[in-house]
């Protein structure tokens, strides 16, 4: 055991997530579709959002995706995150649809992220679960 | 001008003065404590009121909680609760209630020890923990709550080009008439500010980047506070003892993150149509924006969607200081101070509602000469993901 403050990591049990946490500790990134009318649903929930007798299947992401927005965290007072700033925050559009919130890591200087930046899935390993984190997709 | 009808009006108001009650009082008594001097404001009392609303911030199953505290019967329990445009919804609410005959004297409240309870809000905001499925999925990031105002800021930078500086005209023009104000004066004293004072352009640009391109002097206050508002029947007001400032258009609306969603704007998108039709005025004619300033983005970006400006054109419209309440060309905005420079303590929509009525009352410190019409609008949970938007459109007698 280690006091060390460690990133807050998701509730495995939560019911219309588990899925998707579950299928990152193979660094899958799940997201869900209406086989009958096609609507890519996103975060995961059980019901479909674009008609009423929806049948939602599994998709994984091929992990690319560009940032929608971003910002430079530089004050925090969470245990773990107040030791991180600056870090970067931002919303990913991947390019099967789905705008998710993530950490741009793998960069020298955050002044370096921009809007539209190309970005790729770095998995952070945890003992259950692996988080969905970013870095730039090198040109 | 207009002739709306004018079926229930604003009649009592109090706004409670201190930001810092150092752990002493509860929430409770801040909102009884504002019950009574609103009620008082009006001419009523606590049997005159049969309909309750709360936001539930002060204790659970506020309904019926806050009904007992108070000591109230009412016949009417409206626990709308979606965060700091709350009480927008209720005004709305205690309108349609009241035009049906439901009820004749609404009472609003709302206390909070954010301050003296170290809430993460303003600049302490943090948005972890997660219950939520949504929550569930963005916990992990360490999204500030100031970073999630700010991905909205970046965004309407990098599509319409706007700066820090014109963003930083919300937060002067704010502090301007926070200065006049002596609540406000003393809310900031209370809460050690640093170098009180009327502020330029550069010294928000040049105070600390709390998460980029957010400035310190771009975040509000995280104060203690609370405050009560009374809505009557036209035939109460009547005989209360302030001019009854009238309730003439309500719209609500929310947004929520979805795929491709637009960042830029908010639910006051939909929320403001509905309210300036009902009112059958434009947003030119407003004299006095009440618009909640939890960051100076969150302003920007509801002007352009209430329509006092074009969509991106926000950043150019505020230059110059035409928000002033001393200048002409616009809305006097916050003219109490606002969130930014006189009172936030989590949940702000209370103020708006009474800043607004003391606007058409002719009681404000930065009182617009002729105020006729005043605008509030709430926004509550987080611009740069999911809130709730609430319009309301006030006129004078």
């Amino acid at each position: 055991m280690s006091d060390k403050p460690t990133r807050p990591l998701p509730n495995l049990k939560e019911g219309d997530t588990a899925t998707f946490w579950q299928a990152t500790a193979e660094h899958e990134f799940r997201f869900q579709q209406c086989e009958r009318c096609g609507t890519v649903v996103w975060h995961p929930r059980r019901h479909c959002t674009g008609c009423v007798d929806g049948a939602l299947i599994w998709r994984e992401s091929a992990g690319n995706g560009a940032i929608y927005s971003f910002s430079v965290v530089r004050q925090s007072y969470h245990p773990f995150f107040r030791n991180q700033v600056p870090y970067v925050v931002a919303l990913v559009d991947l390019d099967e649809g789905p705008r998710f919130l993530t950490n741009v890591i793998g960069i020298d200087d955050p002044a370096a992220v921009h809007i539209g930046q190309r970005v790729t899935l770095a998995w952070e390993d945890h003992e259950d679960v692996s988080i969905p984190l970013v870095r730039p997709l090198s040109d | 001008m207009v002739s709306q009808p004018r079926d229930a009006a604003i009649v009592g108001i109090h706004e409670y003065p201190s930001r810092n009650v150092d752990g002493e009082f509860s929430a409770l008594q801040i909102k009884a404590e504002c019950a009574a001097r609103a009620l008082a404001d009006a001419g009523l009392s606590w049997s005159d009121v049969d309909a309750i609303y709360d936001a539930s911030e002060g204790a659970p199953m506020s309904g019926l909680t806050i009904s007992e505290y108070f000591g109230i019967q009412p016949r009417l329990i409206d626990t709308t609760a979606v965060g700091g445009s709350s009480y927008e919804f209720h005004a709305a609410h205690a309108r349609d209630a009241i035009r049906a005959g439901k009820a004749r004297v609404a009472l609003l409240t709302y206390g909070s020890t954010a301050h003296s309870n170290a809430l993460a809000i303003g600049v302490g905001g943090r948005g972890f923990g997660g219950v939520t499925p949504a929550e569930n999925m963005e916990s992990f990031a360490g999204q500030t709550l100031v970073s999630n105002y700010a991905m909205a800021a970046r965004r309407h930078m990098h599509e319409y080009g706007t700066t820090s500086e014109q963003l930083a005209e919300i937060s002067v023009a704010t502090r301007y008439h926070a200065m006049r104000n002596p609540e406000a004066v003393e809310a900031m004293e209370e809460l050690e500010f640093i170098d009180i004072r009327e502020t330029t352009i550069d010294d928000v640009v040049n105070s600390r980047m709390i998460a980029d391109p957010l400035h310190l002097l771009e975040c509000c206050m995280i104060s203690d506070g609370g405050g009560a508002v009374v809505i009557a029947s036209a035939e109460v007001a009547q005989n209360c003892k302030k001019p009854p400032v009238w309730i003439i258009g309500a719209g609500h609306a929310v947004k929520y993150p979805v795929i491709g969603g637009d960042l830029t704007s908010s639910a006051a998108v939909d929320s403001g149509p509905g309210a300036f039709a009902e009112a059958g005025i434009s947003p030119a004619e407003i004299d006095v924006a009440m618009i909640y300033d939890s960051f100076s983005i969150t302003v920007l970006t509801i002007l352009e969607d209430l329509g006092f400006c074009a969509k991106g054109e926000g950043g150019a419209w505020v230059e110059g200081g035409r928000l002033r309440f001393d200048q002409s060309g616009g809305p006097a905005l916050n003219t109490d101070g606002g969130g930014l420079s006189s009172n936030h303590p989590g949940m702000r929509g209370i103020f708006l509602l009474i800043e607004a009525a003391r606007q058409l009352r002719g009681e404000s410190t930065a009182q617009v000469g002729a105020a006729k019409l005043a605008l509030a609008h709430g926004n509550g949970g987080m611009l740069g993901s999911r809130h709730s938007a609430g319009t309301v459109i006030l006129a004078g007698d």
